[in-house]
Parts: C-alpha cells; sequence; structure tokens
C-alpha cells in the first residue's frame, strides 16, 4: 500500500466495496510547458468496462501511456492491483496483468503474424511462471488468439500485407496475448466497417466475462455507449465527468466541452 | 537442425579445412585466413547487438583492442615475474572476460540512447579506451608493444597454425552461439527490439535487459578474437588495434552478407575478407578500404538485406521451380518454425 | 605540470580561437544532424576534401585557400544535394535510416578518405598564405593569425547560416521541415526539395571548413577521424541544430582541449571531446540550449 495511507475508500461508493484493479490518484504529466493531464483521479473495480472519451488531444493517449509505463507521470500515483506501479518499467506492469494496444499499430514488421503474437506469450505468459510451455503448445495458441480477431488464415504472413484494419486487429491480437488482467484497447475500431466493429465489441465483451476488466478508448460513439458500464470524459488534460454513461452524455459541461459526435 | 548437430558439421568442416590448408603447405594462408577468420567473429559478434537488436555500434576496435592488451598485459606480467606464458585459450578467456564486463558497462551507460546517439557513443567510448591505453605505458602506450611469438607448439607445430587452429575454433563458436541465439527465446526478444522496442516493452519484454545480454555476449566475442592477436602480430600499436578500420569490416560484412541471419556475417566475413587479402596481395593495402567503402555503400543501396536477402528473393520468384511454396517458407533461415 | 597565469591565459584564449574554428565545422553538422536528423558522419571527410581542394588551388595557382574554397562551395553544394538524394531515395523513403544510413555514411567516409590517400599519399600538406606565421601580441597574449584569421571568418560563416535560417523564406523552411513535414506540404513546399537545398548546404559549409583546418594545421587524409567525435560532440552539446548553442559548446571544448593539451599534454586530447560527448549524451541530451 502508498505511503499516504490512500485506501480504496473513493472506490466503495461507486462499486459496493470491490477493491479497485487500476486507482490513479492525482496524476500528471507534462511535455516542456505544455500540460498535457492535470489532476486525473480514476478508479476503475475488476470486471469494469469502462469507455473513456474526449476530443482529440485531450490526453487520453498520454493518460494511457502513463498507465502503462510508456511514459513517466510528474506526479500522481498509479496503483494497479493492489501494487504502487508508476516507478515500474512498462514490461513489468505487463508481467502484472496490464495490457494495452497502440492507437498507431506497432507491429514486429520483420516477423510473421504468429510471431507477433509469440513475444508476448514468450515474454509475459511464460515468465509468470506454470512451467515451460512446449513450442507446440504456443503454436497452438498463436493461432487460436489470430483465429479469434479474424486473421487465423495470415498467420504466416508479415505484417506488411496487412491492410490498416487488419493491423489495429493484430494489436489487439498481441494485447490479448499477454493474458492480461486490464486490456486497455486504444482506438481499436478506428477505420472498420459496422460489421467489424461488431465482431470486435462482442469479442471484447467475450474478454469481459471471462474476468478481463477493460478500458475502451474510443470515437465511435455508438460503441462506446453500447459497451461501457462507466464513461469518464477527458478534455484538455482534465476529467470533467466519470459516472453512468446516459448521465455523462446528459451533462452540460460534457455538451459543451466536447462537440464530438 | 538441433545445434548439436550443426556444430558437429561445422567442426567436422573445420577439421577439413585445417587438414587442407595444412596439405596446402604455403604459411601464408595461414596468415591470411586467420584475418578472415578474425573477421567472420567480429562480424558475428557484432551481427548479435546490430543486426539482431538494431542496435549500431562503432566501437568494434575498442572490444578487439581490449582482448589484446589484455594479452600484452598478461605478457608483461609473466614475463616480469619469470612466469610461464599463459596458454592461448586461457588467454582468449580473459579477453573474452575483460571485453564483456566492458560491453556490460558500455550498455549500461549507453542503451538508453536512441538510435543514432547510441552509435556515437559508441564511437565516443572506443576513443576514450583508447586514449586510456595508449597512456598506459605498462602495455607500451603509444611505442606500442612487442610480443615475442614462440616458434613451435606441440602437437601441431608451427605456431601460427596453432593460432589459425584456434581462431577457426573460435569462429565456430561464435556462428554456433549465434544461431543458437536466434532460435531461442532470446533471438525473438531481440527481434522485437529491433523492430519496436516500445511495442516490446509493452508486450513484456525487458528491454533493457536483453540489450545488455546483446552487448556482453557482442564484446566478450570481440575480446575473444583480440585476445591472440598480439601473438598474431607480433607488434601491437594502438593507433591501428584501436583503429576504425575493424569498426567498417565488422558493420559491412555483416551488412552485405545480411544482418537476419548467422550466415549473413559469415558470408559477408568470407567473401570480404578474402577480396581484402587478396587485394593487399596484388594490388596494397590501403585499397583495402577503398573496397569495403564502395561494396558497403552499394550493397546498402541496392541490396538492403544483404546476400542472405538477395537469395530470398530469389527463391521467393520461382517456388514452383524447386519445392512447393510451404517448404520454402517453412526453409526460412532464422525463423522457428 | 608548471602553472604559470600567462600559460593560462594563453591556453584560455588559445581555446576560444579554435573553438570560433570549431563552430565553422561543425556549423554544417548542425544543419545536417542537428535540424535534418542526417547521421552524417562522413562530414569531416568532406571538409578534408575541401583542405585538399584547397591545397591543390594553394600550391598551383597561389590563391588564398578561403578564397579558393569559397568559389569550390557550389561544386560542394551540388555533391551534397545529390548524395541527398540518394540517401532519400535508397534510406529514408524506405525507413531504415538508422542502420543502412548510417553505413552508407560510413562506407562514403572510407572511401573519400582512401582515394585521397590513393591520389595524395599520406604526407602531411599545408598551405600558404600572408597570415600563416605571424602572431598578434595583445597585451600577455599571443594571438597566431593563422588560427585568429579562420576563427573570425568561420564565426563569420555561422552567423550568416544563422541568419539565413532565421530570417530568409528558405531558411525558415529548412526549420520548419524538421518539425512538421506534413504542414510544409499543405504550403505546397515540397519537403525533399527543402532538405535536399539544406544537405546541399551543410556540404558547402564544409568546403570553407576544409580551408580553415588547412590553414590552422597541417592536413592529411586521416585527420578527419579526429574530428567526428569533436563535431558530433560539439553538435549534441550545442543542443541540436542551435547554431548559437553550437559556437557556445564550441569554444567550451576548445577552452578545454586547450587546457588539458597545455597541462597535462596532447596525447589526453582526443578524451576530451569524446569524453565530452559521453558526458553530455549521458546527462543531457538535450544540449545546453535543447531543443
Amino acid at each position: 500500500m502508498s505511503a499516504t495511507g490512500f485506501s480504496n475508500a473513493n472506490s466503495t461508493a461507486a462499486s459496493g466495496g470491490a477493491a479497485a484493479l487500476l486507482e490513479i490518484e492525482n496524476l500528471g504529466k507534462r511535455f516542456g510547458g505544455f500540460v498535457a493531464l492535470e489532476n486525473i483521479a480514476l478508479s476503475v473495480p475488476a470486471g469494469e468496462r469502462l469507455g473513456l472519451i474526449g476530443p482529440n488531444g485531450s490526453g487520453k493517449s498520454t493518460l494511457v501511456n502513463c498507465i502503462c509505463g510508456t511514459l513517466h507521470n510528474e506526479h500522481g500515483i498509479v496503483q494497479f492491483d493492489g501494487q504502487r506501479v508508476d516507478g515500474l518499467r512498462a514490461h513489468q506492469r505487463t508481467h502484472l496483468g496490464l495490457a494495452r494496444s497502440f492507437q498507431l499499430p506497432r507491429p514486429f514488421v520483420s516477423l510473421t503474424l504468429a510471431e507477433n503474437i509469440r513475444i508476448p506469450l514468450l515474454y509475459t505468459v511464460a515468465r509468470r511462471g506454470g512451467g515451460h510451455h512446449g513450442g507446440h503448445e504456443i503454436e497452438e495458441r498463436c493461432a487460436a488468439l489470430l483465429r479469434q480477431v479474424g486473421l487465423g488464415d495470415k498467420a504466416r504472413r508479415l505484417p506488411r500485407d496487412l491492410t490498416q484494419v487488419e493491423m489495429r486487429k493484430l494489436e489487439l491480437a498481441r494485447a490479448m496475448a499477454a493474458e492480461p488482467k486490464l486490456l486497455i484497447a486504444d482506438e481499436a475500431m478506428a477505420g472498420l466497417t459496422h460489421s467489424e466493429i461488431e465482431d470486435i465489441l462482442s469479442l471484447l465483451i467475450r474478454l469481459n466475462e471471462q474476468g478481463v476488466t477493460i478500458i475502451l478508448i474510443e470515437h465511435i460513439m455508438s460503441a462506446v455507449m453500447r459497451f461501457s458500464r462507466r464513461l469518464v470524459v477527458l478534455v484538455s488534460g482534465r476529467k470533467i465527468a466519470d459516472g453512468m454513461p446516459d448521465e455523462v452524455m446528459r451533462d452540460p459541461e460534457v455538451e459543451r466541452a466536447y462537440l464530438g459526435q | 537442425m538441433r545445434t548439436p548437430l550443426f556444430l558437429l558439421i561445422w567442426l567436422a568442416v573445420s577439421a577439413a579445412v585445417f587438414a587442407a590448408s595444412v596439405w596446402l603447405g604455403n604459411d601464408y594462408i595461414f596468415f591470411a585466413c586467420y584475418v578472415v577468420l578474425q573477421y567472420v567473429v567480429l562480424g558475428t559478434a557484432w551481427n548479435i547487438l546490430g543486426g539482431y537488436c538494431g542496435y549500431v555500434n562503432f566501437g568494434s576496435a575498442a572490444f578487439f583492442a581490449l582482448g589484446a592488451y589484455s594479452t600484452v598485459a598478461i605478457y608483461q606480467l609473466t614475463r616480469e615475474n619469470e612466469f610461464y606464458g599463459l596458454p592461448i585459450p586461457v588467454l582468449m578467456l580473459i579477453g573474452g572476460i575483460v571485453s564483456g564486463i566492458v560491453g556490460f558497462g558500455m550498455g549500461y551507460l549507453t542503451l538508453r540512447l536512441r538510435g543514432a546517439f547510441f552509435a556515437i557513443a559508441t564511437l565516443a567510448l572506443a576513443v576514450v579506451l583508447q586514449t586510456l591505453v595508449v597512456n598506459w605505458d605498462y602495455v607500451g602506450g603509444s611505442r606500442g608493444a612487442y610480443i615475442i611469438r614462440p616458434e613451435q607448439i606441440e602437437p601441431i607445430g608451427n605456431y601460427i597454425r596453432y593460432l589459425f587452429l584456434l581462431m577457426l575454433l573460435l569462429a565456430v563458436a561464435a556462428i554456433t552461439i549465434a544461431r543458437l541465439i536466434e532460435h531461442s527465446r532470446l533471438g525473438y526478444g531481440f527481434a522485437s527490439i529491433r523492430d519496436d522496442e516500445l511495442a516490446a516493452e509493452a508486450s513484456g519484454v525487458p528491454t533493457l535487459r536483453l540489450k545488455l545480454i546483446a552487448t556482453t555476449i557482442s564484446g566478450a566475442l570481440m575480446g575473444m578474437a583480440g585476445a591472440p592477436f598480439p601473438y598474431y602480430i607480433g607488434y601491437l600499436q594502438p593507433s591501428s588495434t584501436f583503429g576504425l578500420d575493424y569498426a567498417v569490416n565488422s558493420i559491412a560484412m555483416p551488412l552485405i552478407g545480411g544482418t537476419t541471419s548467422w550466415i549473413g556475417p559469415l558470408i559477408g566475413a568470407l567473401l570480404l575478407g578474402s577480396l581484402q587479402q587478396i587485394a593487399t596481395v596484388t594490388i596494397s593495402s590501403a585499397v583495402n578500404l577503398l573496397i569495403v567503402g564502395f561494396v558497403l555503400v552499394i550493397f546498402v543501396i541496392i541490396a538492403p538485406n544483404g546476400i542472405v536477402g538477395l537469395i530470398h528473393t530469389y527463391l521467393q520468384r520461382k517456388p514452383e521451380d524447386f519445392v512447393g511454396r510451404r517448404q520454402v517458407e517453412a526453409e526460412l533461415p532464422g525463423r522457428v518454425q | 605540470m608548471v602553472f604559470s597565469f600567462d600559460l593560462f591565459i594563453n591556453a584560455v584564449v588559445s581555446g576560444i580561437l579554435i573553438g570560433g574554428f570549431y563552430a565553422g565545422v561543425t556549423s554544417g553538422l548542425s544543419l545536417s544532424f542537428g535540424i535534418l536528423d542526417i547521421v552524417n558522419i562522413a562530414h569531416p571527410a568532406f571538409i578534408i576534401l575541401g583542405s585538399y581542394i584547397a591545397y591543390i588551388c594553394n600550391a598551383t595557382l597561389g590563391v588564398d585557400p578561403i578564397l579558393a574554397a569559397i568559389a569550390v562551395m557550389p561544386v560542394f553544394y551540388v555533391l551534397g544535394s545529390g548524395i541527398y538524394q540518394i540517401y532519400y531515395v535508397s534510406f529514408e523513403k524506405r525507413g531504415q535510416e538508422s542502420l543502412r544510413g548510417l553505413a552508407f555514411f560510413f562506407g562514403l567516409l572510407f572511401i573519400t578518405e582512401v582515394t585521397l590517400v590513393l591520389y595524395f599519399g599520406v604526407d602531411y600538406r599545408y598551405v600558404e598564405a600572408p597570415y600563416i606565421g605571424p602572431s598578434l601580441h595583445v597585451a600577455q597574449l599571443d594571438l597566431p593569425l593563422r588560427i585568429l584569421v579562420p576563427c573570425v571568418v568561420s564565426l563569420l560563416m555561422t552567423a550568416g547560416l544563422q541568419i539565413f535560417l532565421t530570417r530568409s523564406f528558405l531558411g525558415r523552411a529548412v526549420m520548419a521541415v524538421a518539425q512538421d513535414q506534413l504542414a510544409l506540404r499543405l504550403m505546397a513546399v515540397d519537403p525533399i526539395r527543402i532538405k535536399r537545398i539544406a544537405f546541399g548546404i551543410s556540404i558547402a559549409t564544409a568546403s570553407l571548413a576544409g580551408a580553415f583546418l588547412i590553414i590552422i594545421q597541417p592536413v592529411e587524409p586521416s585527420v578527419g577521424r579526429e574530428y567526428i567525435g569533436r563535431i558530433f560532440a560539439i553538435c549534441v552539446l550545442g543542443g541540436m541544430g542551435s547554431l548559437p548553442g553550437t559556437v557556445i559548446a564550441a569554444m567550451l571544448l576548445g577552452i578545454v582541449e586547450s587546457l588539458t593539451s597545455t597541462f597535462y599534454g596532447p596525447s589526453w586530447a582526443p578524451a576530451v571531446s569524446f569524453g565530452f560527448l559521453l558526458l553530455t549524451l549521458a546527462v543531457r541530451p538535450a544540449g545546453l540550449l535543447g531543443r
């Protein structure tokens, strides 16, 4: 627990007593003179389906980067699964169960799709114990994961042969391969057709039913509204709303600040 | 192919090569081939950090020279104390350890830097090390150091042949290590770092740790290659031992051969090394670097994936002529199936 | 090590003068590496090339080296533009500039150096000019003109470059291309053309820098290697593309090198510049006046 004696009291009201999986307190991040995030507080209980929305440049991706360790926050505390993580490196947070997909896909370009999926399996899942997995078993799991996102027949291809949309699916599959407790999907649905959005949505819902907490960052409002049980709005680096999706969308401040629709 | 089999095959090849050169009887062959084999080791070592991980090391000469100067230091020590000189394999081990530690240290200092800055930092480190050695009179300083090479060693006979044999074995060890890495989890980790370090971290790859492993192994191998060098050359001079020539060769050979697999540095070293040896004899030794420079520039522009890459492309163009497409994909070097 | 104030002051002043020269030498790299992010490790080779051209003009035609270098600058500009075009098509476009682009320039470095060796041999070459030899004496200070003149012209060149970058449309386009290529395109300016021009200018400065070099010291082909570390150290320390920063960093390096050389001996001098570089990279990669 943190030295400030911070407890999960704040989250009990929202989640009815369950301990928060992700607890963020007073998070701040600046780039030189530019304040990207200010005084962000967030509590995400296990099993939550959280939607995170906000105009472009509001700091959503910066927040994700700070949570996951790609960037380091200047102040504030990030607690994951009862442990303070804001000093840890990104790969350590992934080992603890925090995974994310990148907004702009970052595949391993010289590896096949199957090998792309293999990396988190080798370095995260295998490291968590449970013994050494046989090579064949790993291959099976890679193939299964790729099938889940609809890329099963492209396992032997290289990322450069993929369309943008397929690359987003690979991003998601790679994050899923790390068997996370919390998955942050950063604009995984941009550019997808209606049926593809449905596929991804049902995939995420299924994951959630299996116990994975999900934070969905999206601009596609229909998907966000359907998926989220709770909605957080970020504008200019500050959190301006946090609650049930319907209530949040009716909030006049949200309407005023967030003109995107 | 399993590693022990790989090792066995190459040991057999080495035995054949050694036997052939003994039969040919010309001592110059041993001298020349020693240099080529040295480059096989240097190129392979460089490629572990440069090709597999994507971190360009300009300081190859420093690790090589440290191995050489460790030998010189020990030579002085044993000579002063009327001690019988240490056998070369032990010297190689020591050289490897020294350079490995320095590699680790260098990595620790510089691996947080992105691409170009890392490369420049390695260059800087090499010169700093060179200056330290040049100012250390115990190993001869700028005047250089003389090593007296024994004439014979049982049971091989000619000392040069002995050195050649050792370098041959080291080369086999180097490519075996490289191949081992490639087909292991470490190799995948390296590739992920090369392709996208940020995504690798996010996927759970401990990037700093892996990079440190790479610099340590790379440095150690280079040090091992440098350890016998004083005995080979007889007179060690800092300016040439630390020279950029080693840097450009250890970069050029993997780039020309192909950086994604253990085969690349081998092909590059054999081809380019032999070319340089021939040029030294027929034209002049200064031309060597011109050749390296030209071949490097041309290959890097036209064939970015090196000779291995060219072979890939050729194979993929006409798979029907050889085997089925699946078979071709399964045989792509460097990838675990 | 005898410490005398006279010696100290002269070492410092000498360092400042050399620093001015270093600034000019580095300004081209500040443009190509600092602003355009092109790791032109072959920059010293072009400087040496400039030295040899100045030498030829001076030895055969008796022309002043600096004037000769200025006359040759357009040729260097064209050379630079051509090299950039190859670099762009082969590497930047393919996204492979980190390893292969670096190797490309490394190869160019060697090709240039060895070609010069084959053509001119390894003898040291020097130039003759009326200001090589005499010194200015001001109070206790000893200012050799052969360092003072290049220093002054070098600083003028650097100032000229700075004015170009900050005041002219083309110059500001160069600064812009480093920051936002898309915005430039939207303004109907071709970023590739801008970068080509900028790189051409960068190599053109090498011509003059070469003249400065051969005035200050005799030159042989491998002298360029000493400068690789120096100019990268100054470029990084000076903030990667900030010309004022480059000047300050250059003078700092010049002073430290001079003091080290005077009181500890010249064999430690290379370690100084490279050590500086390491320190900067380790502690503050953004340099003194960083971007």
